[in-house]
């Protein structure tokens, strides 16, 4: 096959520094962005938009937050949901209070998110490997409990639930309620707009964090944290910066999961549970793979969802209960998790490097 | 004073049941590196099926009986599918296998069984106690759940046993060996497999007697899986690797949670805070000792 790098000399540095140094990878990105932003805005229907795409996206970011503390640094973190949960509500107290826009809200909510985070990263200084997820677990408990404690974070509101108002999406770039942001931020696909381009921000920043000395020191550390040290790599910055990092990931997934994708706030969908779906996603995708995070997020997310469809098409609408597709997802994903384990500790995305590897020396054998 | 003591009385019992979930997880640690998350799902497994067989007229012993060769051969089956081949990896994908693990578990017993809520009367009475009706010596005004003090006695027995297991058999001698060295062991000659293949048994054994108790305590139903979650600093401050740590550390998180949640809950708003209050406590003491008050110190070599 002509897809492989040899014989491919690069000529100046700029070349040589590319993110995608094949020019197919480079057409493959361009044709899927393009599919993304016009295809699929132009024909995908709302039950797609609200139900599929958007909260793939934003547990992908989730996910892709986690694997920078776990896949990356090798730091195991089972508060993610509790950082979403952060993120969530910084971003609601920051539209409410400073009337901020809503982009903004959400970047300085994933700032927020990750100062909390390099808090509960402090004990990663002294306490390593599985003594570690004590501390994540407090943050857990902790988000769980102070938005339940203090009703300030809801505006006060006694339900514990609160449904976005419509006035918190009408700013966008300055403008007050113009009729285009009403359009754009109450149509499904101005928010699948907005998601994907927030996604897509923040996979190219980690995907260049990954391939500088950012990234490479997360590595060391996660590899041999005293090796590291020993090669002049300040571990404690490091890990610092891992976490605030995945936190702020966290926290833009979590803003992003309540204004994007089910329009209110609640403190109880960011419980332990979610913490383990997303670090499901991280081990079905494959630890330190950026692809990876969104090929996890997919399958975990999408399983239950095309079991009950196959179940409506196979028996006619509505025969499986919700309990018999909960417990068989479970029991599925399970064993799915056991056998990638067993078979391929990569997850998804060492198998796509299997076969790209493949399609490389294709049709000779290796 | 009196009151301060029942609190802390109180707290101490109710941490022996914490302390009933860590041994399980201690045990499966020491003598494998694996930190295994499956530890409340098989806790509700065990506890769900005795229930729901003496519920359809099971009786009490036979129910028990059968349910003990089931976790019996459960741990069994565990070991040969998911630690056996898994062997030699690192602690990171074993820790995951057992969230997998816990997520196929939980599947199951809710598949098999039912998610319902079940009642568990296992005939220990709940009556408290007054100590100062009982035992007018001491002179101590304060009241102790009689269930607490059995639930302490069976833990405590059950610590006794495998320390002395521990200490005293070949079996536990090998245990200890695998728990220091796996390839040293290997090499001298201890059967891994059949090492790990008990743990598992006798850790599913552990499963079925704290399921039990808890599932008395709380009724049978999915929240048993939270136990895990009650395990998990008592473990993290005993240290991983040590089961008098399990006790003392299930102890210190008892009395912790029982005092902050009188004492320090007003300074929080009056919201129950022991969620995260054990988490805490945890985190104080494994600031001091990282790796728990009686964990091995772990020397790193580049």
């Amino acid at each position: 096959m002509y897809y492989r790098e040899a014989g491919r000399l690069v000529k100046s540095f700029a070349s040589d520094r590319r993110m995608l140094p094949l020019m197919e990878d480079r057409w493959i990105v361009i044709a899927f962005l393009a599919f993304m932003y016009i295809v699929v805005t132009a024909t995908a229907s709302d039950y797609l938009f609200s139900a599929i795409l958007i909260p793939m996206m934003v547990l992908g970011v989730a996910t892709l937050g986690l694997n920078i503390a776990t896949g990356y640094t090798g730091q195991l973190s089972l508060g993610t949901a509790g950082f979403m949960c952060f993120g969530a509500f910084a971003a609601f107290n920051l539209v409410l209070r400073l009337e901020m826009y809503l982009p903004f809200a959400f970047f300085f909510a994933g700032v927020i998110a990750g100062l909390v985070g390099i808090v509960f990263g402090l004990p990663a200084l002294r306490i390593k490997g599985f003594y570690l997820i004590v501390s994540t677990l407090a943050a857990q408990f902790f988000a769980e409990w102070v938005f339940n404690a203090y009703p300030w974070f809801l505006d006060n509101n006694s339900s514990g639930v609160v449904a976005l108002p419509p006035h918190h999406y009408k700013v966008f770039l300055g403008q007050e309620s113009t009729p285009f942001n009403a359009v754009f931020w109450h149509s499904y696909q101005g928010r699948y707009l907005i998601t994907l381009t927030i996604t897509l921000l923040l996979v190219l920043a980690c995907k260049n964090m990954v391939r500088s000395a950012t990234g490479r020191n997360w590595m060391a550390v996660r590899d041999m944290d005293i090796a590291a040290n020993v090669i002049g790599i300040s571990v404690a910055k490091t890990k610092l910066m891992a976490f605030f990092i995945s936190t702020f990931y966290c926290g833009v997934a979590g803003a992003m999961y309540a204004y994007c994708y089910i329009g209110n706030l609640d403190f109880m969908i960011f419980n332990l549970r979610r913490s383990f779906l997303i670090m499901f996603m991280v081990i079905v995708g494959g630890l330190g793979s950026i692809l990876g995070s969104f090929l996890g997020a997919i399958f975990v997310y999408g399983w239950p969802i095309l079991i009950t469809r196959m179940g409506d098409w196979i028996f006619g609408g509505g025969t499986l209960d919700t309990a018999f597709v909960e417990n068989n997802s479970k029991i599925v994903v399970g064993t799915i998790i056991i056998v990638l384990l067993i078979r391929e500790p990569g997850g998804f995305a060492a198998l796509w490097l299997t076969t790209k590897k493949k399609l490389r020396s294709w049709p000779f054998a290796n | 004073m009196a009151f301060f003591l029942e609190v802390l009385v109180g707290g101490l019992l109710s941490g022996v049941m914490y302390s009933l979930v860590a041994i399980g997880f201690v045990l499966i640690y020491k003598s494998s590196g694996v930190f295994n998350f499956a530890q409340g799902t098989m806790l509700l497994l065990a506890a769900l099926t005795f229930v729901s067989m003496t519920e359809r007229q099971v009786d009490f012993k036979i129910a028990f009986i059968i349910t003990l060769v089931m976790m019996v051969v459960l741990g069994i089956i565990v070991e040969r599918t998911v630690m056996r081949p898994l062997a030699n990896q690192s602690l990171l994908s074993l820790f995951m296998a057992t969230v997998g693990l816990n997520y196929f578990l939980e599947g199951l017993a809710q598949g098999v069984w039912d998610s319902a809520v079940h009642g568990l009367e296992l005939g220990i009475s709940n009556d408290p106690i007054f100590l100062i009706d009982e035992f007018p010596a001491l002179g101590l005004d304060i009241i102790i759940s009689q269930f607490d003090i059995a639930a302490a006695v069976i833990a405590g027995t059950m610590i006794l046993g495998l320390t002395l297991f521990f200490q005293y058999t070949r079996t536990g001698l090998s245990l200890r060996a695998v728990s220091d060295d796996h390839m040293a062991a290997m090499a001298v000659g201890i059967p891994l497999n059949r090492i790990w293949a008990i743990v598992w048994a006798v850790t599913g054994v552990i499963c079925l007697i704290a399921g039990l108790l808890w599932g008395d305590r709380v009724s049978v139903s999915f929240t048993l899986t939270a136990a895990v979650l009650k395990g998990l600093p008592v473990i993290l401050i005993g240290g991983l690797t040590s089961i008098p740590g399990a006790i003392v550390g299930g102890l210190i998180i008892g009395a912790s949670e029982k005092l902050g949640e009188i004492y320090l809950a007003e300074l929080f708003g009056g919201q129950g805070i022991e969620h995260w209050w054990a988490y805490t406590t945890a985190l104080i003491f494994l600031m001091i000792r990282p790796t728990g008050i009686f964990g091995e110190k772990q020397i790193e070599r580049v």
